[in-house]
């Protein structure tokens, strides 16, 4: 196209999103809500990356105070409007964690770690092991006791992201990669080119999940993000003998963990449909989708270990996700003080599920210049400096 | 056969058995048909006992490798070559077949081969040792995997043949008992000799159909129809393919033949697009159909029948492989194969495929291609390079080219037309595990954003359940790219990590194995 004609209409807009995964999508909500006018691109469907991977817990159990606590707490009040705005069938359900030591030094330290949390806003009770059974009825004897989170939630990560989408009203253009940042006289960016064209816009949001760090690149920014491979199993439907999100105590530690090495805890949970979920493993494996036989027996043993009813469950399929990584296991939120325009939404590794809501609400407040809802210094997508 | 390692061997005359293969030189591998230890691994595991899995497993044996061959089945013979049961007391299976002797020839020399015969192994994965490349082929063992005990099989390569699955597009009616799959209703009769219904009606595309009605008509069934959405005239395009496969032409003209005597008129450019009955099949409506398989209005007419057996074509049964991420290659009927080599090995070193699994061709496209894999397996574990210049390979590699081509001419004359979606009403259960509609599916291409299968999957479930998309994979795959470029064609293969479902305490009792992915 030639530059001196004005571009058409319908390929400018206030705002494009890169990447139609449940972060993106929130984004494109919040901008929408605000008035502003979105274009969203994806060279795949709608959640066909690590959205469609994923399991849809919105936790706060896991976090330890501090920011990414806080974007969880108030994503979760997001979810609870969300739940009310968009259909039923994204499949919202207030069910609550239960977190279980298996002996009394564990319950020590779960102790601990959930009065500082109760500092922090999060809900907490404390079920001696005694009551564990009341929760879940299938849990397995001898365990040390637990703690219940009812503000722990779940939500079909895929229908979460479609529905947003479609509620924001955004142009949504899917099968179309984006493969330059167009940038002004003074480094600005004007928007992003494709295979079918240039769209004009004076904000871009690199919504991209775990491909973020390759869309940063285009526009010349550095940005670390790193797949972390997890495993899920599901099983086949079951009558409901899972409640809640039951998972074992050093889930908390394998999630904060920089290490490369597998680590597994299971989070166990039954879905509406029937089959229970157990996931996920953890491991930087760059993406290699081959099959662990490892991180499945470790899932499997996890699982049979709080639950024995499910030795003889079968597992109907299994299937691998890569969570967008960052080396300090926080996303990267907001503006890029290095390319005026450009906007960062990713890197959100096994929590971008839960976290879509308070990130899309965050980049809508400063796209509008309106007060963010809560500090983003800590989530400055700059923080990890040049190459 | 090679001495025992112990005693090893003078170069010696050209036994008979290695003679086609110029390759008599002793052999310091393992030569015990039983690995000695369960630390040693065999040479060679073949997955699948059809056609191509049995001719791999002789001739590796014959080149003096070790084999041991899983099948979830409990005899050898795979899909086309099933017998019944031996307690059935039903003679005669060869009336079905008449490739019988030649198969029984095969299963003689593979019995006499001294390979390990491991039956009811289903397998489930496989994987490989990062330090020294070894596979171990993972199975569950018993006649139900459901119950089964795992096993595992260490070898230094691997032979895939695990054949290929009947695919299915369905229409209004198609849960209704008595419709049943074409290559289910052949099965069924050949392993115990049960007809599905008196009056049947043989129905969808490909060249299989001809083989089943001609099979349900010699065990005494009615077919008053059978029905070709395609029509033959295809194959005249491809005259040279043809020319060349002579056996091809023959066994079409003795199913022709076979369905003269038995006055089946064959409808050729027509479907069923709908089944009727409340309980059970009672009729069904054929139209005829324009190029794009798109039914003519008007044409529908009644044929009453007490059962249907459909299908259209098959659909290379390959997740093992591509749970390793073995290349495919698309098919010209519009499903994904293996994509392998010129000696039959996938993208992925040490793993071997040969049969349907590289795409339909036939029982006898599959022995050559065991066979070759074979030949490939003992020169590379031999380090005989030679081997694989052998006249015998030579002749192998050329037969299989031919019968290749052949295979895909035909694939490309019975490819599904884009238009058959438009038989599917909004309300047809499209996923029958999960109950998911065709309106269902359209919705979640349409107006949510799915462009893909894959996609479709996680925003309706169709595909999640019981049988994990092997029923309606490609019709989920054609509503979902309708619109698109793509056309009918799924754009990748489906990825089923677990191949047949595993208990959970199962999963959870294997060893540590620190060093395998
Ligand atoms: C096994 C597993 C279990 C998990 N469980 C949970 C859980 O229970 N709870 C939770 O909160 N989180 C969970 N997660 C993490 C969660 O799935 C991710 O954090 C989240 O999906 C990230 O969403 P996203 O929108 O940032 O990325 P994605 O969903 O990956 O979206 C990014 C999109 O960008 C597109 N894209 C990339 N490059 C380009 C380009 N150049 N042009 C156009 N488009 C492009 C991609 O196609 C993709 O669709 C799990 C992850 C895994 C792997
Ligand atoms: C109805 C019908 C009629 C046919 N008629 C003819 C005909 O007239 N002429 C002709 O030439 N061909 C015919 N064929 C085709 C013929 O069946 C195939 O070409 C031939 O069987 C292919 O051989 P194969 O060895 O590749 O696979 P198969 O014969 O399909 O064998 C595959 C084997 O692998 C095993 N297997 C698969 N997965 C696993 C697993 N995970 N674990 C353990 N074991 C596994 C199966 O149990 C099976 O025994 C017909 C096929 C059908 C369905």
């Amino acid at each position: 196209m030639p530059l001196s004609n004005p571009p058409d209409v319908s390929d400018v807009s206030d705002v494009i999103v890169v990447g139609a995964g449940v972060v993106g999508a929130a984004c494109a909500y919040y901008a929408a809500r605000s008035g502003l006018t979105v274009t969203v691109l994806d060279r795949g469907p709608v959640a066909g990356g690590t959205t469609g991977a994923g399991e849809g817990n919105l936790l706060v159990s896991d976090k330890e105070p501090g920011p990414e606590l806080e974007l969880a707490l108030l994503s979760t009040r997001l979810w609870q409007e969300l739940a009310r705005e968009l259909p039923a069938r994204i499949e919202y359900e207030a069910k609550g964690g239960l977190v279980v030591a298996s002996d009394a030094a564990g319950m020590a330290a779960l102790r601990k770690f959930a009065a500082a949390q109760a500092e922090a806003g999060v809900t907490a009770e404390e079920i001696p092991a005694g009551r564990l059974h009341e929760l879940e009825p299938h849990l397995a004897p001898g365990l040390g006791g637990g703690f219940h989170y009812p503000q722990d939630a779940q939500v079909q990560p895929a229908l979460a992201a479609a529905h947003l989408l479609r509620a924001s009203g955004a142009r949504v253009r899917t099968g179309e990669e984006v493969t330059a940042v167009l940038t002004g006289a003074h480094g600005e960016v004007r928007g992003v080119r494709t295979a079918a064209g240039d769209l004009h816009a004076p904000h871009v949001v690199n919504a991209a999940g775990t491909w973020g760090g390759d869309v940063a690149r285009l526009a010349g920014a550095h940005l670390p993000v790193l797949p972390r491979r997890g495993f899920v199993l599901v099983t086949e439907p079951l009558p409901r003998v899972v409640r809640h999100k039951v998972y074992a105590a050093d889930y908390v530690a394998d999630v904060a963990s920089g290490s490369a090495a597998l680590q597994t805890s299971a989070v166990v949970e039954g879905t509406p449909a029937g089959p229970v979920l157990i996931g996920a493993s953890r491991e930087r494996v760059d993406f290699d989708r081959t099959l662990s036989v490892e991180a499945l027996r470790r899932l499997a043993a996890q699982a049979t270990a709080l639950f024995p009813v499910l030795a003889r469950v079968r597992a109907i399929r299994t299937y691998a996700g890569f969570r967008p990584y960052l080396p300090d296991h926080l996303p990267a939120i907001g503006p890029d003080p290095r390319v005026p325009g450009l906007l960062h939404a990713c890197g959100h590794e096994g929590a971008g599920i839960g976290l879509a809501p308070g990130t899309g609400a965050l980049i809508a407040a400063i796209l509008a210049g309106r007060e963010p809802p809560v500090s983003p210094a800590p989530f400055r997508p700059d923080r990890f400096g040049p190459a | 056969m090679p001495g025992s390692p112990s005693e090893p061997y003078e170069a010696r005359e050209r036994c008979e058995a290695c003679e086609p293969y110029e390759a008599c030189e002793p052999y310091e591998g393992s030569q015990q048909h039983v690995a000695s230890a369960p630390s040693e691994p065999y040479d060679l595991a073949v997955i699948g006992a059809g056609p191509a899995g049995l001719a791999g497993a002789v001739t590796a044996r014959t080149l003096g490798l070790s084999v041991a061959l899983l099948d979830a089945a409990p005899r050898t013979g795979g899909q086309y070559f099933r017998h019944p049961a031996p307690g059935l007391g039903a003679a005669r299976p060869q009336a079905l077949h008449h490739d019988w002797a030649e198969f029984t020839a095969l299963r003689r020399r593979f019995e006499e081969s001294e390979a390990a015969h491991l039956a009811h192994h289903h397998v489930w994965t496989v994987t490989r040792q990062d330090d020294d490349g070894t596979w171990t082929v993972h199975a569950l063992t018993g006649p139900d995997a459901a119950s089964g005990t795992p096993a595992r099989v260490r070898a230094r390569a691997v032979l895939l043949a695990t054949g290929a699955y009947e695919r299915q597009l369905p229409f209004p009616g198609w849960t209704l008992p008595g419709v049943v799959g074409a290559g289910g209703a052949q099965a069924m009769l050949k392993a115990g000799l049960v007809l599905p219904g008196r009056r049947i009606v043989v129905a969808g595309s490909g060249p299989l159909l001809l083989a089943v009605a001609s099979s349900l008509a010699a065990a005494g069934a009615r077919v008053p129809a059978v029905v070709e959405a395609s029509g033959y005239l295809g194959y005249a395009r491809s005259p040279r393919a043809l020319a060349t496969s002579p056996h091809k032409l023959l066994e079409a003209a003795v199913h022709g033949s076979a369905l003269l005597r038995h006055r089946t008129p064959l409808r050729t450019r027509s479907a069923v697009t709908e089944v009727h009955g409340t309980d059970r099949v009672e009729a069904v409506t054929v139209s005829r159909l324009d190029r794009a398989w798109r039914p003519v209005p008007g044409t529908g007419r009644r044929i009453a029948c007490d059962a249907l057996a459909v299908g259209h074509g098959l659909v290379p049964q390959i997740e093992l492989a591509t749970g390793l991420g073995c290349a495919t290659r698309h098919t010209p009927d519009g499903t994904h194969a293996l994509a392998l080599d010129a000696l039959q090995e996938t993208s992925v070193p040490g793993l071997w495929a040969a049969g349907e699994t590289g795409g339909t061709g036939g029982w006898q496209l599959a022995r050559t291609e065991g066979e070759l894999a074979a030949i490939a397996v003992a020169a590379r574990l031999r380090g005989l390079p030679a081997l694989t210049r052998s006249r015998r390979a030579r002749d192998l590699a050329r037969r299989r080219d031919r019968m290749r081509a052949f295979a895909d001419a035909m694939a490309a004359a019975h490819a599904p037309g884009p238009g058959w979606t438009s038989w599917l009403p909004d309300d047809t259960e499209v996923c029958r595990c999960e109950e998911v509609t065709a309106g269902g599916i359209r919705e979640a291409a349409g107006e949510l954003g799915a462009r893909d299968a894959r996609t479709v999957k996680l925003l309706t479930r169709a595909g999640m359940g019981w049988c994990q998309g092997r029923m309606c994979g490609a019709a989920v795959a054609c509503l979902a790219a309708s619109g698109t470029a793509q056309g009918t064609v799924p754009p990748s293969a489906e990825r089923r990590p677990l191949a047949v479902p595993v208990p959970l305490g199962t999963l959870a009792t294997g060893p540590e194995e620190p060093g395998t992915t």
